[in-house]
This record gives C-alpha cells, sequence and structure tokens, in this order.
C-alpha cells in the first residue's frame, strides 16, 4: 500500500468482452481505456467535463472518461464508439452521421455518438429540444451542431 | 493526470467518520469527484486519502415525510427522475435536469455539490427557497444546520473535518406555489442563479401574497436569500405582482455583492440581478395563477 499505488483488480465489460484489468485506484478510465487497452476513440480535450470529446458509456449512461476513476467500472459495462458498430454493420447513428454530412475534422464525433446513443436509450422519441438538451455540454467547432442534430433525428426516426 | 491516493471504501456512516477522524487532513470525501478530482488533477488538492462515501448505506436514499430527505450520494440524474421528487419539489426535478451537462448530472451527486460550495451552485441557491438544512454525521453525533449556516463562502462550509454531509432535507411549498429558477450566463458554470416562490392566500380578486422567498446565486461569495426583496412582495394583492416586482427586483440588485470575473464586471452582475428576479417573479407569478408563461431569454435557463 507504501503511496497508494496498489493495484486492485477490476472486472469490466469492454464493447461486449470481458476484461480483467489491474488499475491504479488513481488511474482514470480514459487512459486505461487510451493506454492499456488501445482503444484511442474517446479523446483527452479539456480534461474538465465540459467538452464531451472524451465521452464513454458506463451501464448505457454518458461519463467523462477524463474525470472518472478506472476502479469504479468493476462490473460494469463500458461502452466506447469502437464497439458501436456490429461487425462491418455501423449503427444506426454512424450511418446517419455519415449521411447527413455531420463529421468535419471528427475530434467530437466519438462523444457526439456516445451521448447520441444514451439519449435514444433514454428517449426514443427525443423532439428537437430533447436532442439539444442532451448535446449540452458536447461541443463541437467545425459543424454549428446543425447536422449533428439533424442526424440524431434522423437515427431516432429510423429506430421507431 | 492524478497523483496516487489510497481509496477507502467504508459501508457505514460511522466506518467513514472512523477513517476522517483518523486520517484528519490527509483525507477527502469522495462521491462523483466531478468536482474533487478537477482539483486534484490540478494539483490544487493533493490528499493521500479518498474516502468514498457512495457505499455508505442509507446514503443514497430519497424519504418522504413532514420535509423531503434527499441522500447526500443521490446523483443530479436521479433527483430529476424520482416520482418522489417531482410530487412534492417538482422545481427541484425540474432545476436537476439543468444542471451542468449530463455526464456532470449521471455521476455528480447532491452531497457533494452542496459540500463542495462552489459560488455557482444551481442547487445550494434552489434549497434556499425550500428552508433547507444538511444533516452532519461525526463520531461524536449527528448535528443538524441550516443551509445557509453550512455554506460559509466561496468552498468553505461549516463541516468539521471528521464529519460528513448525510443528507439534506427540503420543506416543500404549499400547493398552489408558484416558483421559478432561472439561470443566465454563458460559460459552464451560470452567472447568475434566481430562485423565487410565491405563495397566495385567499382566491381570485383577493387573492395576496402569503409568503414570497427570493434567493440570489453566483453573484455574492455565497447564495443567499434576499429579505428586503421578499418584504417587499409579501402582503401584496396578487393583481399588483407584476408591478412590484420591479422594486423588488431592483431591492435584490442594490443588496448582492458581486466582484469583477470573466462572467462578467460587478456593474453588469448588478443589473442583471434586477433583470432577473424581475422576469424570474413574473414567471413564478404566472405559474401561482395557475398559467404557465412561455418564457424564453437568450442564454438563460428558466426551470
Amino acid at each position: 500500500m507504501a503511496g497508494g499505488q496498489a493495484l486492485e483488480r477490476i472486472r469490466v465489460v469492454v464493447n461486449g468482452s470481458s476484461r480483467e484489468l489491474e488499475v491504479a485506484s488513481h488511474a482514470l478510465l480514459l487512459d486505461v481505456l487510451r493506454d492499456t487497452l488501445d482503444l484511442k476513440g474517446a479523446k483527452r480535450s479539456c480534461d474538465t467535463q465540459v467538452c464531451g470529446a472524451c465521452t464513454v458509456l458506463v451501464d448505457g449512461q454518458a461519463v467523462s472518461a477524463c474525470t472518472y476513476l478506472a476502479v469504479e467500472a468493476d462490473g460494469r459495462a463500458v461502452l466506447t464508439v469502437e464497439g458501436l458498430a456490429d461487425g462491418e454493420s455501423l449503427d444506426p447513428l454512424q450511418r446517419a452521421f455519415l449521411d447527413a454530412g455531420a463529421v468535419q475534422c471528427g475530434f467530437c464525433t466519438s462523444g457526439m455518438l456516445l451521448t447520441a446513443r444514451a439519449l435514444l436509450r433514454d428517449n426514443t422519441a427525443p423532439s428537437r429540444e430533447d436532442v439539444l438538451h442532451y448535446l449540452r455540454g458536447s461541443l463541437c467547432r467545425c459543424t454549428g451542431y446543425r447536422k449533428i442534430v439533424e442526424a440524431i433525428m434522423t437515427a431516432a426516426g429510423g429506430s421507431r | 493526470m492524478l497523483r496516487p491516493f489510497t481509496l477507502h471504501r467504508p459501508e457505514t456512516a460511522e466506518a467513514a467518520c472512523a477513517l476522517l477522524a483518523r486520517l484528519g487532513e490527509d483525507a477527502a470525501p469522495y462521491a462523483g469527484g466531478t468536482e474533487l478530482l478537477l482539483l486534484m488533477k490540478l494539483g490544487l488538492l493533493r490528499p493521500p486519502h479518498l474516502v468514498d462515501v457512495k457505499r455508505v448505506s442509507g446514503f443514497g436514499d430519497i424519504a418522504d415525510g413532514p420535509r423531503l430527505t434527499i441522500g447526500a450520494t443521490v446523483t443530479h440524474r436521479t433527483l430529476e427522475r424520482s416520482p418522489l421528487v417531482r410530487a412534492r419539489c417538482p422545481l427541484v426535478a425540474s432545476v436537476a435536469r439543468h444542471v451542468a451537462n449530463v455526464r456532470v448530472r449521471n455521476v455528480g451527486t447532491v452531497g457533494g455539490n452542496l459540500a463542495f460550495a462552489d459560488p455557482h451552485s444551481d442547487l445550494a441557491t434552489l434549497f434556499l427557497t425550500l428552508d433547507a438544512t444538511v444533516e452532519l454525521v461525526s463520531p461524536r453525533g449527528r448535528r443538524e444546520l441550516s443551509l445557509a449556516e453550512f455554506v460559509r463562502g466561496p468552498w468553505e462550509t461549516a463541516r468539521r473535518p471528521d464529519e460528513l454531509l448525510a443528507s439534506v432535507r427540503l420543506a416543500p411549498w404549499p400547493v398552489g406555489t408558484g416558483a421559478a429558477y432561472v439561470k443566465f450566463g454563458v460559460h459552464e458554470r451560470p452567472t447568475l442563479g434566481i430562485a423565487v416562490a410565491v405563495s397566495l392566500d385567499g382566491a381570485g380578486g383577493r387573492a395576496r401574497v402569503a409568503d414570497a422567498r427570493v434567493a440570489i446565486g453566483c453573484v455574492s461569495p455565497r447564495p443567499a436569500r434576499v429579505e428586503v426583496a421578499e418584504a417587499r412582495l409579501n402582503g401584496v394583492a396578487a393583481a399588483e405582482l407584476d408591478d412590484v416586482s420591479g422594486a423588488a427586483a431592483d431591492a435584490a440588485a442594490a443588496s448582492v455583492d458581486p466582484a469583477d470575473d470573466l462572467h462578467g464586471s460587478a456593474e453588469y452582475k448588478r443589473e442583471m440581478v434586477a433583470v432577473f428576479v424581475r422576469r424570474a417573479l413574473r414567471v413564478a407569478a404566472a405559474r401561482a395563477r395557475g398559467a404557465e408563461p412561455s418564457a424564453t431569454f437568450p442564454y438563460a435557463v428558466v426551470a
């Protein structure tokens, strides 16, 4: 336990696969995903839970992986953008983002997709206002949001 | 990156308080981490021990009674969705829906929000109008403090190092109270938060304000009720409420103690207090009469 460096064994289902990991108490989920599991979809950007670029889902709910201890994911299911598609078949949200041209530089895209996935789990028929409300705190500096919102509305319509 | 720490996960309040008593300044209580971990990443706080209180039994409960008791580790998401909160304190559920962003709401807790005492807290301002008290537990027992006594200033509370905030208790308003919470700003945290509640006595043309409550957050070093504004409103005929709300708002603006910062100059904030107290009171007055005004203001959220 010297210096609090002890490793803790956690079991996490990451993108459908059960993983057993040894992580330090102070390890952030974002670093474990990116550096240990080589899943680079979640991005470190603001590092203060403001921008949404590091968004992943834990048991279906959006969290900022940059401000979430990896040990908190013990016994839970983590979904990153790498787990959204089913093999070669894109998730309806990914398809809708492509069709609407909702991606420019792409840095915010994984967070946007996962936030939208969490929204559609909570609310299968969101209004435009619901989408805007849910996207508060998911920042895009390219698109002006219009096409992102359009894509999410399309995907919601398609999954109804 | 975080500096290493030892994480403790007690399952009872007694065990948690015993840890805090033993570790003293070396320990920090930890729940959602939405505030604490940010300061630790910056190195502004470097606790060698974190005491996770999320497994403490009872801390995640919401209980009904003469007052509504909300456990410290209830998340904003749970607060937003709780049928009990929606029934007893509907504005609390509405405001919870607008705290920060969805990721913060999913993990951030009510107790953490209050105990961190960020002056830009939505909940602290709103809870003042619900005569909130906080329950603190320690190896010496339990004590209850009003929220106004608990929050002493920016990031400063009356919590002693071996105490834990166990719950907050709210006194729901009487049926027929019109209330509103309006926040304004362009940053992640609000520039201004205004909570108002107006209870009417009597029916129709004879209705008068029996109890008016006004609380202002974000502008002064700590959120506070504004008694001068409340005094202006109490006893006023319902029909005159819209007119008197301007005078009450001016009194509120004169009472605040703003500072120049990234949210704006002190002068600007004082002016915005006058504008938004007036608007919030008009929304609340309309709700007290049973109407729902379609109030939208630029860069503002009306809950």
